[in-house]
């Protein structure tokens, strides 16, 4: 038994040094610098697979517009799961494999996030502005991009507007106009149940719908920087105007205004509760013109369906010009192959998606749309008079959390709304998280 | 056959290549997660040696330690209820149904082949309420109770949640523990009957003794399938409501690569494979000094 036990111990020993040894090889590999490389041998594109309408759009362009980059450099597509795309994109870079342009998470492409620190994303402003394209990204698209993520790393394949999208049919029918207070907003629920209407539809489940609220209520009542001091540390979730905006959600829950089994509601059953008509409300981006400008899911027609920024809350510092806007999924490029034939592939994109998403899958993104486009919807119409209005723009309420932060909203907001966390409760476990991540 | 046997150098020759491969992807892996256990980052930041940091964060980790209750919880109560109905079907294939049992034991243990999402779709569904309402929630209206939202509470989510598995799977620990039951000597069973035990006393004094091993082995298999459930409650309600059902599989999984935490992630798997480890040795334990006994 002895010499048994004594055969073993160098064994163990030598796996562990093995261990260690492979290890602190790994650790050693640190960043490496970023700037113009050499062109790869095709235009690799990394796409979440939940948005066909990117690979759609670029095969388009590839076959059309961008014909002669295509044949220089042929456009390849690569898919992953969007829930995977922090732990596909740290494999490959840690593999020195990143595709030519890929998706990434947020806080990634960050300047202090894993790619970011390593210099393993262009900074497209530089890039666009040397070729000569940089006036192809609309100004408030390039400025919600560098707010979000810190710099230009990503190109704004949408631009989206969010807000909440109400029924004018219902509306009219109760003898109702837009709510410009949120206390009106609250009124206007009370009524529209009284009326037999369930007033908002908010898909429980993906969590954000939810957490969207309480966010837009601290803007409203904080201000536009509300979310840029928590990241800062000087203001916290548990001060009483952040507080509020907790409260505001159990309210709207409590009183019954997201119906019933909202909790375990699904995104596209919350979408066709609204096109519906089962549903007064529903606070969602303008990525929904796809489902809205769709006549098969919308059974309330186009004519109905109206669109209102989230209200001002009374006495607070923020206003209703502010929208809350985004650019879509981080869309990245690798500064190792950004080589010329690259290059011309990202000025072409730049200069023909606008006009090509828009005229085809009736996309806002931020691009300018070079050449004249027919035959827009009206709600298309209507979103694009708005963003042409806007001066200023807000993130949204996790828009600068780090990683676990953002998953513990979406995920506690059911027990908020559930009245299984109270509000003090929910952000103090929310800003004890932000602070174990500084 | 036995000159070849016992040559050194043949068994060393046959075993080999198994050995290689069996340490190649079984060992290794498990040394290398062992390692990464002791430091923090991940293969794009780099790794940092941090000592002992991380076994220390984990047991002042409240989401940790609440995904520990949970596994725990879990694996006991799935445990006590996938043994005692597939022991009871046993049972009833052995001494009520004897040879007719084919059908009614393939029918149990049908749910088995199932995929684990699928199944949690499918009671999900059950359970819905809303536009969607399913078949639980008519039952209680039609009773003339009110509609229950189940994935909205913890203990609501935790009840389907075991609902599912023991559905699932008690039709293996059945045909397991039938096995095991038909294992036993019908002169054992017949002289027991003719001094007079019966039913119930049957039951306690010669078919339970007579089948712990096999008994316990289901105990061990179920506690350690259990304890690593990491799919169905995924799939059923993605942990929550909040983290609130989320076992320490699923917080490992996130902390490794939604956080991209490779080193503490890391440091959650070994806890789970400790405690494995002490829930088959207690079960082990117990089980000999019972027959000590």
């Amino acid at each position: 038994m002895v010499s048994r036990r004594n055969r073993r111990k160098p064994t163990a020993a030598g796996l562990a040094l093995v261990t260690v040894v492979t290890l602190s090889a790994c650790g050693g590999d640190d960043a490496t610098d970023g700037g113009a490389g050499g062109d790869p041998e095709a235009f690799t594109v990394l796409t979440a697979n939940e948005n066909a309408t990117l690979e759609a759009q670029l095969t388009a362009l590839a076959e059309n517009q961008c014909k002669a980059e295509n044949e220089a450099l042929p456009m390849e597509h690569q898919k992953t799961a969007q829930a995977d795309t922090v732990q596909k994109v740290t494999l490959l870079a840690s593999q020195d494999s990143l595709p030519a342009h890929f998706i990434a998470g947020t806080a990634m492409v960050r300047p202090d996030g894993d790619l970011g620190a390593a210099g393993k994303v262009v900074d497209y402003e530089e890039l666009l502005t040397e070729a000569g394209a940089w006036d192809n990204i609309l100004p408030a698209a390039a400025s919600t991009v560098e707010h979000i993520y810190g710099g230009m790393v990503s190109l704004p394949y949408q631009y989206n507007l969010e807000g909440i999208w109400y029924n004018k049919a219902i509306f009219a029918e109760v003898g109702l106009s837009e709510p410009q207070t949120f206390d009106q907003l609250l009124a206007a629920g009370e009524e529209l149940l009284a009326a037999g209407h369930q007033p908002f539809a908010q898909a429980g489940a993906a969590g954000w719908p939810l957490t969207r609220i309480i966010g837009m209520y601290i803007f409203r009542n904080v201000g536009p920087d509300a979310m840029e001091k928590i990241r800062d540390g000087e203001a916290s979730l548990t001060d009483p105007e952040y507080l509020a905006g907790a409260e505001a959600l159990q309210q709207m829950a409590e009183s019954g205004f997201f119906g019933e089994g909202f909790i375990s509601l699904e995104p596209d059953a919350a979408t066709a509760a609204f096109l519906s008509g089962r549903a007064a409300m529903k606070y969602d981006g303008t990525w929904a013109l796809s489902n809205i400008n769709d006549e098969e899911q919308n059974q309330i027609g186009l004519e109905n369906v109206g669109f209102m920024p989230f209200p001002d809350v009374e006495g607070g510092a923020g206003s209703v010009d502010q929208w809350p806007a985004n650019a879509g999924a981080a869309m990245a490029a690798n500064p190792d192959t950004a080589g010329p034939k690259v290059t011309a592939w990202l000025e072409c994109i730049a200069e023909n998606y606008g006009e090509q998403a828009l005229s085809d899958a009736g996309v806002l993104s931020g691009f300018r749309v070079n050449g004249e486009v027919t035959d827009i919807p009206e709600t298309t119409k209507l979103v694009q008079e708005k963003i042409a209005e806007i001066d200023e723009t807000v993130a949204w309420f996790e828009a600068l959390f780090d990683a676990k932060s953002n998953s513990l909203a979406s995920t506690n907001v059911t027990l908020l709304t559930t009245g299984q966390m109270t509000p003090e409760q929910y952000m103090t476990e929310l800003q004890a998280s932000i602070d174990a991540a500084r | 056959m036995n000159r070849v046997f016992g040559d050194r150098k043949t068994i060393l020759i046959l075993l080999l290549p198994t050995l290689a491969i069996y340490v190649l992807f079984k060992v290794v892996p498990v040394a290398w997660s062992l390692g990464l256990s002791f430091f923090e980052g991940n293969t794009l930041r780099g790794f940092e040696f941090v000592g002992f940091d991380n076994f220390t964060t984990f047991f002042s980790d409240g989401a940790a330690l609440q995904s520990l209750r949970v596994s725990v919880m879990f694996a006991i109560l799935a445990t006590i209820g996938q043994v005692t109905f597939g022991y009871l079907l046993a049972l009833l294939y052995v001494f009520v149904l004897r040879k007719g049992s084919a059908f009614l034991r393939t029918a149990v243990f049908f749910p088995m082949v199932l995929p684990t999402v699928a199944v949690a779709l499918l009671f999900r569904s059950f359970v819905s309420v809303g536009d969607t309402q399913g078949p639980v929630n008519e039952i209680i209206n039609a009773a003339g109770g009110e509609s229950v939202e189940f994935m909205a509470s913890t203990s609501g989510t935790m009840a389907v949640a075991l609902a599912m598995t023991l559905w699932s799977s008690m039709g293996f620990y059945a045909v397991l523990l039938y096995t095991g039951l038909l294992d036993i000597p019908d002169e054992v069973i017949e002289s027991g009957r003719l001094d007079g035990a019966s039913g119930l006393r049957l039951v306690r004094h010669i078919i339970i003794p007579l089948s712990l091993p096999i008994l316990l082995s289901s105990i061990i298999f179920s506690l350690n399938a259990t304890l690593k459930v990491f799919d169905s409650l995924l799939a059923l309600n993605n942990g929550g409501p909040g983290t609130s059902t989320a076992p320490l599989t699923l917080y490992m999984y996130r902390t490794a690569f939604e956080y991209a935490e490779y080193g503490y992630g890391s440091t959650i798997a070994l806890v789970l494979t400790l405690l494995c480890l002490v829930f088959t040795l207690t079960v082990f334990r117990s089980s000999r000094q019972r027959v000590e006994d």
